[in-house]
């Protein structure tokens, strides 16, 4: 595999060559020297079109710790309604001779795009495209549940080839405009875990029925009933609660009263449970301040991993002879 | 003027005979027409065996982009287009800019097509001024004028206010024309990128559902029958749609109905690609609504075949997605795609092929000679295509100024030999003839 654009492309083997190198990767990093002089000459560019700071700057750190230049490119604002834009930058960072794209695009498929045309011939990094997929995040919600819910479940590093067997992860929010949920359960499904995906009826896409996840409108029943090992709470954007025909759902107290998962429902967890969140997190409409700062939450953990795996795949794509193939 | 001897052709597929075009009409058939020929001085015979006649194809949805888009296509180079895919007459969509919304607009684009020569070109005149959805424009100075526009449409934008729409329907009985429909509610479909379904729901892109397309119909057909008027629905891509107008027909409301060659053709699957090539409104749907279009249009629900040939220059679908511009071309392949889906699947015979791409069609838009039966005194608008070759699709053969095709590098069947526009060839051994 020449690129990273989906979580769905990757076969169990491919997912667990990047997550093992990833714990190699975090290993190098409790040295005081973090610097490795891996991709040494190399440039990789991180392409934004659309604001992340935290992505952005997890994937800086992970390229200069492997001794990549890093070039920020931030086409902040750029409008879809000229599409010449990408194609142009793609082949002016093409005839610089960069060696990398790191990718965040607004659009679903910008990526595969830049992969599949002659635009530009390098390898490409999906760092979120859309309401597609950020395959990224999905590595690092599944090192971070290696972690913390294979083996001791103390956080200590993963042994080489520990799949998520077993386990059963709820993902809860607004499912239809979530890339980190479509590479989550493409992963997850990858990787021997089960997924229960749970929204109000308006933020699961309809379609949803063939994913390989179950749909669940109903959070209360799904701690009871199914013990999720992990509840993964996504972000629920603002503006979701505006718009065409008044927004997707009555008001922020009626989503938090149903799908927030305060107090009561962390109580309700099974004692090794762990919350997580992708990031940036809105305190008191889908996660409280008790769970976002509970013991069990994973949230910091999540961020830390994100470096380790984004070396990895930098790696792995950059400096290994086998590229991804396991 | 050179007069056409066509010999061994099957017309509608039928037992094989010859034709003779001279002075503009089919001059005689069978064993006259050899006969005849003899009689006249510059007489070119074309070998028709193996070939099957057709009456000249008639288009009633193509985007010529003139004026305003010439670097997508112009009348004349869409004509081009028209011509070698068999057609004798296009009715020109009136999302041009300046909007055809005006007598003055038509004739432009009237004059244009008449100077072009390669087909007739009937302009479709805006419902609303500037496709709108506010005001009426001036239907009745569109009809009289030397356009004689019968076809009105917003096309590219849905007439979704009701008033809007009744008023437009009322209206335009004056003077005997029809009201097409772009049927798409433009509140279910804000920000739509793809037909809304399982692969919308992989892919992230936002969902165009097919109840935005099947609940206009459903108003428009009622409307119709309330008011009593003609109603044409173009571009049915739907399951439900062809099921709402199955009924309204059964009820004998006066609707009819057009799908695309690519809705016939292509599913949302391509979209995958995330190529804008296959990027289209309404879009392509499932290989469900595939079959039931297909039905519909072997059983009479839909009536005709429109290419909706939209040219867009290459900055418009070489980039993202959501970027990427609605529309594909259609003109050189809708025939081929006809033969492939309906014709060599033993669903459609040839004289299905000709009620459906030719009679139809010039019976909606009041083209009254045109998609005339092949008989002799008949106006000779003919068309001969060879169902037994097969033709690779390259996007820089093609005629069109865009290349926005969506079956690059497929292989279709059938190819037109040679069209005759009023007995003149404008296409003859497969190349245009000036």
């Amino acid at each position: 595999m020449k690129h990273l654009l989906s979580a769905a492309d990757l076969s169990l083997a491919e997912a667990l060559t990047i997550l093992d190198t990833a714990e190699s990767m975090a290993q190098t990093q409790s040295r005081q020297m973090k610097k490795l002089p891996t991709l040494r000459g190399r440039s990789v560019v991180n392409l934004f079109f659309e604001d992340s700071t935290r992505t952005r700057i997890s994937f800086e750190a992970a390229a200069k710790r492997l001794s990549a230049d890093v070039i920020n490119f931030s086409a902040k604002g750029s409008s879809v309604s000229k599409g010449e834009s990408l194609k142009d930058t793609a082949q002016t960072l093409n005839a610089m001779g960069i060696d990398a794209v790191v990718i965040r695009h607004h659009a679903s498929g910008a990526p595969h795009r830049l992969a599949e045309t002659d635009w530009i011939d390098v390898p490409i990094i999906n760092a979120g495209d859309g309401t597609h997929q950020h395959p990224t995040q999905a590595l690092l919600d599944a090192f971070t549940m290696r972690r913390y819910l294979c083996g001791a479940r103390d956080g200590a590093p993963a042994a080489d080839g520990t799949t998520l067997e077993g386990l059963t992860v709820a993902i809860v929010g607004d499912i239809l405009h979530s890339r980190v949920v479509r590479s989550n359960v493409d992963l997850l499904h990858t990787l021997g875990a089960e997924v229960v995906i749970v929204g109000p009826p308006t933020l699961i896409p309809v379609g949803a029925q063939t994913w390989k996840a179950r749909i669940s409108y109903d959070l209360d029943e799904v701690i009871r009933v199914d013990r999720p090992d992990a509840v993964m709470t996504l972000r629920v954007q603002r503006e979701r609660m505006s718009g065409a025909g008044g927004g997707y759902f009555p008001s922020p107290q009626e989503y938090t009263r149903a799908y927030g998962l305060d107090a009561e429902r962390l109580a309700a967890l099974q004692d090794h449970a762990i919350v997580m969140h992708p990031g940036p997190m809105n305190r008191g409409l889908e996660i409280s301040a008790a769970a976002a700062d509970s013991p069990r939450s994973t949230v910091l953990q999540q961020v830390a991993n994100g470096v380790f795996v984004r070396m990895a795949v930098l790696y792995l794509l950059l400096a290994s002879d086998e590229g991804l193939e396991a | 003027m050179t007069s056409y001897l066509i010999t061994g052709v099957a017309p509608l597929g039928g037992d094989p005979t010859d034709i003779l075009l001279a002075d503009g009409v089919i001059a005689a058939m069978g064993s006259d027409a050899a006969r005849e020929a003899l009689a006249r001085d510059d007489v070119v015979t074309v070998a028709g065996a193996g070939l099957v006649a057709l009456p000249g194809l008639v288009d009633t949805h193509a985007h010529l982009r003139e004026p305003g888009r010439e670097d997508a296509e112009t009348v004349e180079t869409g004509s081009r287009a028209a011509a070698l895919g068999g057609y004798t007459a296009v009715h020109a969509m009136a999302n041009t800019d300046p909007v055809a919304d005006t007598a003055g607009v038509v004739e432009q684009v009237f004059r244009l097509g008449q100077a072009a020569g390669w087909v007739d070109v009937h302009p479709v005149g805006a419902v609303s001024v500037g496709l709108k959805g506010e005001h009426l424009a001036e239907l009745g100075a569109m009809a009289g004028s030397a356009a004689r526009v019968r076809m009105f449409s917003d096309d590219g934008a849905c007439v979704h206010d009701p008033v809007l729409m009744r008023r437009a329907l009322e209206y335009v009985k004056a003077f005997d024309g029809v009201i097409a429909q772009h049927a798409q509610d433009p509140k279910l479909t804000q920000g739509a990128q793809m037909h809304e379904g399982v692969v919308s729901s992989e892919l992230g892109l936002t969902g165009w559902p097919a109840v935005a397309e099947e609940s206009i119909i459903a108003r428009d057909v009622l409307l119709a029958e309330h008011v009593g008027s003609r109603l044409h629905v173009l571009h049915v891509s739907t399951a439900g749609s062809v099921e709402i107008i199955r009924w309204a027909k059964s009820r004998g409301i006066a609707v009819t109905a057009e799908v695309t060659p690519h809705h016939l053709r292509l599913t949302d699957e391509y979209v995958r690609s995330y190529d804008p090539v296959f990027k289209v409104n309404p879009p392509l749907r499932t290989a469900a609504d595939v079959e039931a279009v297909r039905q519909g249009l072997a059983d009479g629900t839909i009536d005709v075949v429109g290419t909706d040939h939209a040219p867009h220059a290459d900055e418009d679908k070489d980039c993202e997605w959501a970027a990427g511009a609605n529309g594909m071309l259609g003109l050189q392949t809708a025939l081929s795609v006809v033969q492939e889906t309906m014709v060599d699947t033993g669903r459609m015979s040839w004289a299905d092929v000709a009620r459906v791409m030719s009679g139809k069609p010039a019976e909606i838009g009041r083209v009254a000679d045109q998609g005339r039966p092949l008989a002799v005194g008949e106006p000779a608008n003919v068309t001969l295509v060879d169902p037994n070759a097969t033709r690779t699709i390259h996007r820089d053969e093609l005629a069109s100024r865009a290349r926005n095709t969506p079956y690059a590098g497929m292989v279709l069947p059938g190819a037109v030999v040679a069209t005759f526009l009023r007995g003149r060839a404008t296409v003859l051994d497969g190349a245009l003839n000036r």
